[in-house]
């Protein structure tokens, strides 16, 4: 399917998204995109810091931007918008990410049934073949397209 | 009460999403943020991402206030989460309360619940492996 056929933009979505609610509070940019995966981009800010004392971003962002990614990379997959929810999430975190750096989280949605979503993915720090971390996730459709 | 200890059981990513203690039950420490825009996804629905942070929140806290007990000192660094999303997060106030499942010598069990109107119907649950690494210096 070439880009001009395709309905779903994400940069576009990314955009529509993050204008508002936690991924607006989090500052959430669009990245880049293929056919079947979304990167975003999460800035570097001072107060989304772990543990105090130490100058390390909180793991609970890069859960929230993986989240995020994998859902429009799910979107980007189906070429269509259709209420999802996240089932299974599961992010090992490799090491910590560089002070200051944006931390950008790229998911690729593997494979779509009638009524699940299979996405894998990665976060990195500006280098995507070091990851700070991995994830996998399933999704499920909220109300389901007959005959999909 | 003696067998609270005192912890700093809040990161700076968890006071600026704006969770909070709530209270203590038999010793552990139950996490709360209410709702409002930082926090929302979906119109009037909890951030998949959102609820992930207070779970990930009262994991720690329930670990830290374990530590604090036993008078051990630690830096916790995250291993894994694996978070599951029982039910839709709706437009109230959500709780969460972790339990140390197994306390190694240097990483942590941890399984936690998160809830909103009943403890006995969680609307997500998790289980954390976190690093306990000696404080340097």
């Amino acid at each position: 399917m070439s880009e001009q056929d395709r309905k779903f933009d994400p940069a576009k979505a990314t955009a529509f998204f993050t204008g508002r609610g936690h991924s607006g509070w989090l500052g959430l940019r669009y990245s880049d995109h293929g056919d079947d995966w979304v990167e975003l981009e999460l800035p570097w800010r001072e107060d989304l810091l772990g543990e105090d004392g130490q100058r390390v971003l909180a793991s609970g962002p890069i859960l929230s931007l993986m989240d995020m990614a994998s859902g429009m990379a799910i979107w980007r997959a189906m070429d269509e918008f259709t209420a999802i929810a996240t089932l299974d999430l599961r992010v090992d975190y490799v090491r910590p990410a560089r002070e200051g750096a944006s931390v950008f989280g790229r998911s690729q949605c593997y494979r779509l049934t009638r009524s699940a979503a299979f996405v894998r993915g990665l976060a990195h720090d500006g280098d995507a073949d070091d990851p700070v971390a991995h994830i996998q996730a399933v999704f499920m459709k909220i109300a389901p397209t007959a005959r999909l | 009460m003696a067998d609270i200890p005192d912890i700093e059981a809040l990161t700076p990513y968890a006071r600026s999403l704006g969770i909070a203690l709530d209270r203590w039950e038999d010793g552990t420490p139950i996490m709360a943020v209410s709702f409002d825009e930082m926090v929302e996804g979906r119109p009037d629905h909890y951030h998949g991402g959102a609820t992930g942070g207070l779970l990930e929140t009262a994991g720690y806290a329930a670990l830290r206030a374990e530590l604090a007990r036993l008078e051990r000192e630690a830096v916790l660094k995250p291993i894994n989460i694996t978070v599951q999303y029982l039910a839709a997060g709706k437009s109230r106030t959500s709780y969460a309360r972790g339990r140390i499942t197994k306390l190694g010598r240097r990483s942590a069990n941890i399984t936690v619940e998160a809830w909103q109107d009943d403890p006995a119907r969680p609307i997500a649950t998790a289980v954390m492996n976190v690093l306990m690494a000696e404080p340097s210096g």
